[in-house]
This record gives C-alpha cells, structure tokens and sequence, in this order.
C-alpha cells in the first residue's frame, strides 16, 4: 500500500484541493518517531464531498489537521484553489484560513465554555471585521436559524445549557459564518446519538448545497461516510489503500481491508449473516509498521510479494484505483 | 400489568427476576427518575439486549440490578436473583455476588485496568479473594482464561502490563477478569464503543462464544442496534427510564410496533443505502428526568402522537406474540398510525423506503 | 452522580462579606472613630495594661495603646501586603505560565527552569537574604513574598493553559483566523483566570499568615504596626498570661480573615470545578 502513486490523481481544471505525497511525522530527539501520514495524495473537485474512512492510527484526522496547516505536514503539498498553503506566511495562512474551515469530533469541547454562544460563532466575523457590526449580526442570526438555533437563546446561554447536537450545530454556524469554500470535517458525529446523528447529517446536505460547499469528511463509521460522500477513500496505517465513487467502492471493494471493513460493520438487521472473515489480530504499531505492504500481517491474500513490495495505486474500475498487489477485482470496466 | 407479567413467565424460572424497578438521583436540580418502573426477566444462557440513546438509563439499569450505584442514588422495587432479594442489601453482602455471580465489563478498557499492576496479577486478584486460590493455582488459571479468550502469546501476556497492550487485548483481558470466577450472569455495557470496528465483531463473537460454552447469561447494553441484531435473542428497547418495547430479536426488526423503535431504526445509515440517502430524523431531544411529561413520554417528539398519548402512558401490551410487548397507543400498523402516515408522505416529509 | 452544591453558598458570601468589612476598615482607618493607635491612654492609678472595657473594646497593651485601634490599623499593613504579594505573584507567575504552557518548545524550558529555581530555594533564607541587602520597607517585604508565590502560581497558570490549549476550540479559534495574542487573551484566559482567581485568594491567606512569620522573627516591616507584629509585641511579654487581649485582636482578626480566604477560594475552586466537569 503506497501513497507513492498518482494514478489516482485527477486532472481537475477547476479542483479546490489537491494533495501530493503528505507525510506528517511526529516525535522528535528522544521519543520515537511516528509517521502517522506516509504519502498520501488525493485530489477534491469542487462541490465534492470526499470521505475519508479508516480505524485509529490510520492518519485520517491528521490528514484534515495537515491540510488545515495545524500542525503542517513533515512533507508533501497541499494546493488549495492552486496556494500552497505549506509555503504561505503566517499572515498570509491566517487569510487563506478563512476559506478552509473545520468541525471536530467533542463538541462541546469546540466551543469556549466561558463565552456565549451567540459570540462564539460571531467571533470570526469581528475577527475579520467584515461589514459593520449591525451586518454582522444579520449574517449570525440568519446562521443560526439555518442550522436550527434560536437566536436569541444564543446571545445568552453558554455551550453546557446545550446538547451535544445543538452545540456541533452551533460549531458548523461558526464554520460557515465566513462563508469558506472547503469544510473539512473531523468525525464530526462520531460523539452523537444516532437520531442526533442522523440530523446533523441531514443538516450538513443541506448547507452543502445551500452555501456551495466542498466538503472532506473524515470518520471511521462506514455506512454514515458513505450516506454523505460522492467519493470515499480508504485509508491503512498512514496509507491509503483505496479511492472509488462511493457506490462502486461498497459495491465492488477491491482492497482485502476494505472487504474486512465492510465485513465487520454491525449491521441493524439479524436476518443479515455476520460473514466471517480471517483477519488476525490487532492494528500494528504506527510506531513499527509492516515492511512492504502495510496490511500485510493481517491480510488473508499475502504472499512474498506484499511482504517487500509496496504496492501502488492502480485502475480497477471507473474511477476505482486500488494500492494492492491481489486485488478482489481486476481492472474491467464494471457498470455499477 | 397482568399481560406483562404473562409474557414474563414463559420458559424456565428466570434467573433474574426485576419487577417495578426505579433508580431515582439526588442532586440539586432535583430527583432525576433514572430509571422509572422497569421489569424484565434475565435467563441462564440466554443474551439479553438493552437498547437506547444516551440518558435513556440503559446503563443506570445494568448497575442498578447488580447494585453498582453511588450512595446518592436510591432503588425501589424488586430484583431477585436466584429467588434472593437484592434490594435493600447492604455493601458488604452485595460483595459475594459481585465477581462470582455477577461481573462486568465497562466501556473503556484503557481506564477499566490497573495500570500499575501486571496482567497476570489482575486476573488472579478475583480468583484468590473470592475463590480462596493458592498464588500456584491462581496464575495457572489465568493462563487458561487468557487462552480462553484468545490472546496470543499468553504466558507472556501475564506478565505484562496494560499499556503494554492493544485496546482489543486489553478488552479481552478485562472479559478475562470478569469470566474468572464462572459468574452466572454477564453485563457487558457498551463493550466494543470504544473499539475499532474491525476489532468490534471479534470481542462481540468472544462474548457469544463464551456464553454458549459456560451456559451464562449476559445482558448486552448499547446504543447500537447493529450490535443487539446480530448477538442477542431478546431485546429491550429503553427511552427516558422505561422499557417501551420488548421482543426476541428477530420479531423485534420484523415486526417492530413502537414507532420510536421505528425511527431508531430508520435514521440509522445502511450500507446498502445510495449514498446521499435523505436520514430519517427524530426531532427534538429526549425529556428531562426530572420532570418527565405526562403521557407517553415519547409523545413530544412522535410524528404519530395524538391527543391521548399525551395524557396517559400507555402501558406495556403484548402482540400476538406473547413475548413481544410494547407501549403505545397507536402502534406501527394500527389504523390510526396509517393514517398519519399517508399525511406525513402526502406533505412531503422524507419518508424511506424500506421497513 | 452527586450532587452538585447550588451556587457558592451561604458561606462563602459570608467569607467575602467579612473581607469586605476588614478591607473597608482598613482603607478608612484614619477616618474612623477609633482611638489612636500610638496615643497612650493611661488612667492614673492603674497600671496598663487594661482590660477589654467600654472605652477600650479589646484591652490595651502594656504601654495603654488601644489594641482595638491598632489591630485595625495593623490590618492596612498585613492586606496590604498580602495583596501586593499576591499580585506580584499572579502577574509575573501567572504571564510566565500562561506563555510557556501556550508557546511551549524553548519558552517553557527556560520559564521551566526558572520556577524550579524559585521552588528550590528556601523561602526563609531568600527573605532574610533580600530584607538584610534591601531595606525593610513596605514594598520589599510585599515583592519578597511575591517573588516566593511566582512559582506556584506559574505552576497553576501552566498546567491551567496547557489542559485548555489543546481543547478544540481553541484550534478552532486558529482555524477562523485567531492571532495567538488573540487566542491568550480571548480563548485561553478567560478560562484559566479561575483556577487562579481561587488560588490569589489562598495565596493571600498564606502571605499574610508568612507576615506573621516574618515579624515573629524580626524581619517584618519596619514602618507602622501589621498583625505578625502586634501578636509579637503580645507574646514576647511577661504580662501574655495575665492580659492576652493584647495577642487575642491581632491573632482573631488574622485568623477570621485567613478563614474566610480560604473557604472562599476553595469554594470558588469547587464551584468551577464542577462546572468544568458537567461539560
């Protein structure tokens, strides 16, 4: 599994971000070093939502973090509308972060708990100094209603009289007040019930169309991924394994984790046979990976050839590259 | 409540039996009705699922039919194990059940162990207080028990300690622990939630496999429905403090009659959904137990709700299916919820295709 | 679950009625309808000192000086310097705290380092070091028994910054563009003044009680009469047994406003705390 390859890599005349070999390493002196991002590359077309699926210690929230330049990335570039972030100055990053904003997995942890919340979102604005302070209210409570606030409860209350839903709401006001092109969101449901859940998910379709966002939407939670991408990738250990349309990657998966992943999600339907599937063992060490290909210690398909070689992104399909040596499907054009 | 206690009777004497349990908070808000009036049969060998969102008092149930509550908390009603009361005993006499008829397992595995005593240690601990092991008989048993549940390597394994492990492993060695002194019953509450999802299913087969072998109950406590579909025979439906619906699993998916039941089910993604698939939502959030509404306490939230539900509550009331109980009014298939279907489908209010 | 306590308390609005009252003394002594303090009252045909009467509410002392007067004027000095001590302390430790638990990397390092210092050396010897180099005023004892809060109080301000820092909203507030003096000020402080308000108002007990210390080894103030030194004047004598009142104002009043410090910066700490906690 190698982010060496580019063959996944669109030629986009109009792409929000494009990402070339990002490493991020951590640890430094003494404490050993982690590589949690070991070359990954993906492009996002505009109005795109990518998803970006994977177990912990696969580097997908650092992934999000690397491009928000906090921290940068170790290695590689970020080109967001064709700015390299990575070689900005500090000033200049600070503008250029006002059109790439992020929503996190706590949420109310997101919001300062001393300030009101009716101000939190306001924040960037003032920030900013966009329009003048009568303007600037206009444009936070119309916010605040879109996502389902009421405005006035907000200019008073503080995040703990909120629920976890209500205050995620209130985080992705203060993400668009500033009307970003690209939202990267960071397990942004991960922390809420399923009905909680299922309306925040509602919530971000419809701002995406109503505020022409780009969006990248990290979790780890397959099925909720796939509910709100056009495209998903597959991330392993710092790698990325697999990258496809979402329909076709959870009709055809054609990694082994991919297959395991799907295999393993709990399905809410006991006709539903669990499949059972040969992977042994746990996640590998971010610290120590496996030589060649990195899933190779728990892949029931290894051979010799995944235990030195790396492999690199290749077609399988429409738009469907895999990093495999012995992928579940073969290059054909496969009609979904 | 003679229809409830009819579809609690069939089958061999339960092992647990809970009847009119409440679990009521003393804090400065006020009595929060943790939970409010719950019975529920437990059944050697059997595996029963609890199911709700946060703050439903799912979690505060398990605790409260073992006995593992703060002292501000306070317990009315009835739990008997074995035909033994256990409401009403104090600390010290609820020990001897704790580990031995009773065990445990928690959430989060990083916090569940010890982290300054060794693994071997740890899984000793139980058998040599309650069980009275020698140090020799001890450690040979927690060998076998972490070969039970399947960690590699295991002699090496005990003497390790926790941090030194993967949170799979260290979910295992926790199971380990709570299997040691053969309890009859398992609580296993939000087991796998803070596990990857790959290693999710393994600890859940774990569990399952341990049952059948040692002929234990175990009462699985989630969120999840996904979790319950696959590894329960019975499932219990909770929301603000009460069960409101009851039913062997299977019937449960196929014939659910409680529409908060149904929504759950309904806003919950499916893998086999197109993608950008409308979520069936449930507005509003649940109530406050402190002063929950009268009525159905789902009514405020129900799209189905009408005039009655919210002034009674309906009680718990079984299908053709005697074990299949659930509390409402007008249920999922009644002429009254068709009804307000067709509205809802007629004004547009996004509506999924299946079930 | 326990139960959480409603509000600060009956005690603690008590605790900061009675600093209220002792502060407002103080601050209008001079205006106030006591004796004076440094006036001899002697009654012909008495020997001083006097107890506690209709015109001398606490006694005098052994020269007639009037215990009551004193002790308030004593309590100017000892808040006085209380409060300057802690203000050092908050203002020098609290910015090196905040910077380095913010900065981290080399500013820590060294703020590190400088703390560790000011920890390990005993506070005694730095006291009677800096009074016998330096004079014995007002503001040098204050700053001395500042410059031993330093490292506390950064310690707290620290620890404080680093648990905030590294909570998402605080990213979040980079992310939307926040300047990092922006984020100390906005984000970071607002949070991290609690704990540190509950700890000035221990510290305060503590600077006013290490007075006491101070004087009892001859190294208060050498200007105007503070609590330490007034209990010292009261204990040193032969006529203690016979008269404590002369001790018992000073030592009552330092302890009743010692008491209400604490209670009331704990109570503020517990009240935070629990707060912090339901989120």
């Amino acid at each position: 599994m190698s982010g060496a390859g580019h063959a996944h890599l669109r030629e986009l005349n109009d792409a929000v971000l494009q990402v070339r070999d990002l490493e991020v390493t951590f640890g430094s002196g003494r404490a050993p070093r982690v590589q949690a991002v070991s070359g990954v590359s993906f492009d996002i077309a505009r109005g795109e939502t990518l998803g970006i699926v994977g177990e912990s210690g696969c580097g997908k929230s650092t992934t999000g973090r690397a491009i928000m330049q906090m921290p940068p990335a170790t290695a590689g570039s970020v080109l967001f509308e064709g700015d390299d972030l990575g070689a900005m100055s500090p000033s200049e990053l600070r503008l250029a972060r006002t059109r790439v904003q992020m929503i996190f997995q706590d949420p109310i942890s997101s919001l300062n708990p001393r300030r009101r919340v009716r101000d939190s979102v306001a924040e960037p604005l003032d920030i900013w100094s966009r329009g003048t302070p009568a303007e600037r209210r206009q444009v936070v409570d119309d916010i605040l209603a879109d996502v389902g606030i009421d405005p006035e409860r907000a200019a008073v209350a503080r995040p703990h009289e909120f629920s976890g839903g209500q205050c995620q709401r209130i985080s992705i006001a203060r993400a668009l007040v500033l009307s970003p092109t690209l939202l990267i969101c960071d397990e942004p449901v991960s922390a809420l019930d399923v009905s909680v859940q299922a309306q925040v998910l509602n919530l971000l379709e419809d701002l995406k169309a109503r505020y022409s966002l780009t969006m990248m939407f990290i979790a780890h939670d397959l099925a909720v991924v796939k509910n709100i991408s056009d495209r998903v990738a597959v991330m392993y250990l710092g790698r990325l394994c697999e990258i496809a349309p979402s329909r076709e990657l959870y009709a055809h998966p054609a990694h082994h984790y991919t297959r395991v992943l799907l295999d393993s999600i709990p399905v809410p339907d006991p006709e539903v046979i669990a499949v059972g599937h040969e992977l042994v063992g746990d996640l590998p060490s971010p610290v120590d990976p496996p030589s060649g290909c990195r899933f190779h210690t728990r892949c029931p398909a290894a051979d010799d050839q995944c235990r030195t070689e790396e492999p690199v992104m290749r077609a399988v399909g429409e738009d469907h590259y895999v990093a495999c040596h012995h992928p579940l499907v073969t290059s054909v054009a496969i009609s979904t | 409540m003679s229809q409830t206690q009819a579809s609690l009777r069939g089958g061999p004497e339960p092992l647990v039996s809970v009847r009119g349990l409440r679990t009521l908070f003393a804090t400065e808000r006020g009595l929060v009705r943790a939970v409010d009036g719950v019975d529920l049969n437990i059944h050697k060998g059997r595996s029963l699922g609890i199911v709700g969102e946060s703050g439903c008092g799912k979690t505060v149930l398990s605790r409260s039919i073992m006995g593992l509550l703060p002292s501000t908390a306070h317990r009315e009603g009835s739990v008997r194990y074995k035909g033994q009361e256990l409401v009403g005993k104090s600390v010290g006499s609820m020990r001897r059940f704790w580990g031995q008829e009773m065990s445990m397992v928690f959430q989060n595995p990083m916090v569940s162990l010890n982290p300054v005593m060794r693994i071997g240690e740890q899984i000793a601990e139980p058998l040599r207080i309650h069980l009275g092991m020698s140090r020799s008989d001890a450690r040979d048993t927690a060998l076998q028990l972490l070969e039970e549940v399947r960690i590699p390597e295991p002699k090496r394994r005990l003497r390790q300690y926790a941090h030194e492990l993967s949170g799979g492993m260290r979910q295992r060695v926790v199971i380990a622990i709570a299997l040691s002194c053969g309890p009859a019953i398992l609580f296993a509450d939000e087991p796998t939630t803070a596990l990857d999802v790959t290693v999710q299913s393994q600890i859940l087969d774990l569990i399952a496999e341990r049952r059948q072998d040692r002929n234990m109950a175990v009462v699985l406590v989630t969120h999840d429905l996904g979790v319950v579909a696959g590894h329960t025979d019975e499932i219990a439906v909770m929301y603000a403090g009460k069960i409101v619906e009851r039913a062997p699993t299977n019937e449960l998916f196929a014939n659910v009659k409680m529409p908060y039941t149904r929504s759950l089910l309904r806003s919950i993604p499916r893998l086999d959904d197109d993608p950008h698939t409308r979520l069936h939502a449930i507005s509003g959030r649940p109530p406050d137990l402190i002063d929950p509404p009268s009525g159905c306490r789902f009514a405020p939230r129900c799209a189905y709700a009408r005039e009655k539900c919210h002034v009674e509550a309906p009680p718990l009331q079984p299908t053709e299916n005697p074990d299949h109980v659930y509390a409402c009014w007008y249920p999922v298939g009644s002429a009254e919820f068709v009804e307000r279907e067709e509205e809802l489908v007629a004004t547009g209010v996004h509506v999924r295709g299946r079930q | 679950m326990t139960a959480a306590r409603r509000g600060l308390g009956f005690g603690f609005w008590l605790s900061i009625s009675w600093l209220i009252v002792i502060s407002l003394a103080a601050i209008f002594a001079p205006w106030l309808p006591l004796k004076d303090p440094g006036e001899n009252y002697i009654v012909a045909g008495a020997r001083p000192p006097y107890g506690p009467s209709s015109t001398h509410w606490l006694g005098t002392d052994q020269d007639a000086r009037d215990v009551f007067a004193r002790t308030i004027f004593g309590a100017r000095t000892s808040l006085v310097i209380g409060f300057g001590a802690i203000s050092f302390g908050i203002i020098l430790g609290g910015t090196l705290g905040v910077l380095s638990g913010y900065f981290r990397g080399w500013t820590d390092r060294i703020a590190s380092i400088v703390m560790l210092i000011l920890l390990s050396f005993p506070g005694l010897i730095l006291a009677i070091l800096i009074t016998a180099l330096l004079d014995r005023g007002l503001a040098t004892i204050a700053i001395t028994l500042g410059i031993l809060g330093v490292a506390p109080v950064g310690r707290l301000a620290r620890a404080s910054t680093l648990v905030f820092a590294e909570r998402d909203f605080v990213t979040a507030a980079r992310a939307i563009g926040s300047s990092n003096r922006r984020i100390i000020v906005r984000e970071l402080l607002p949070n991290v003044v609690i704990p540190m308000a509950a700890l000035s108002l221990l510290g305060m007990a503590i600077a006013i009680v290490a007075e006491g210390g101070l004087a009892f080894l001859g190294l208060s103030v050498d200007e105007g009469v503070t609590w330490g030194k007034l209990i010292l004047l009261g204990a040193g004598t032969r006529d203690l047994e016979r008269a404590p009142w002369i001790s018992f104002g000073p030592i009552s009043m330092l302890f009743l406003t010692v008491l209400a410090l604490n209670y009331a910066g704990d109570r503020l700490r517990d009240y935070f705390d629990v707060k912090d906690i339901t989120l």
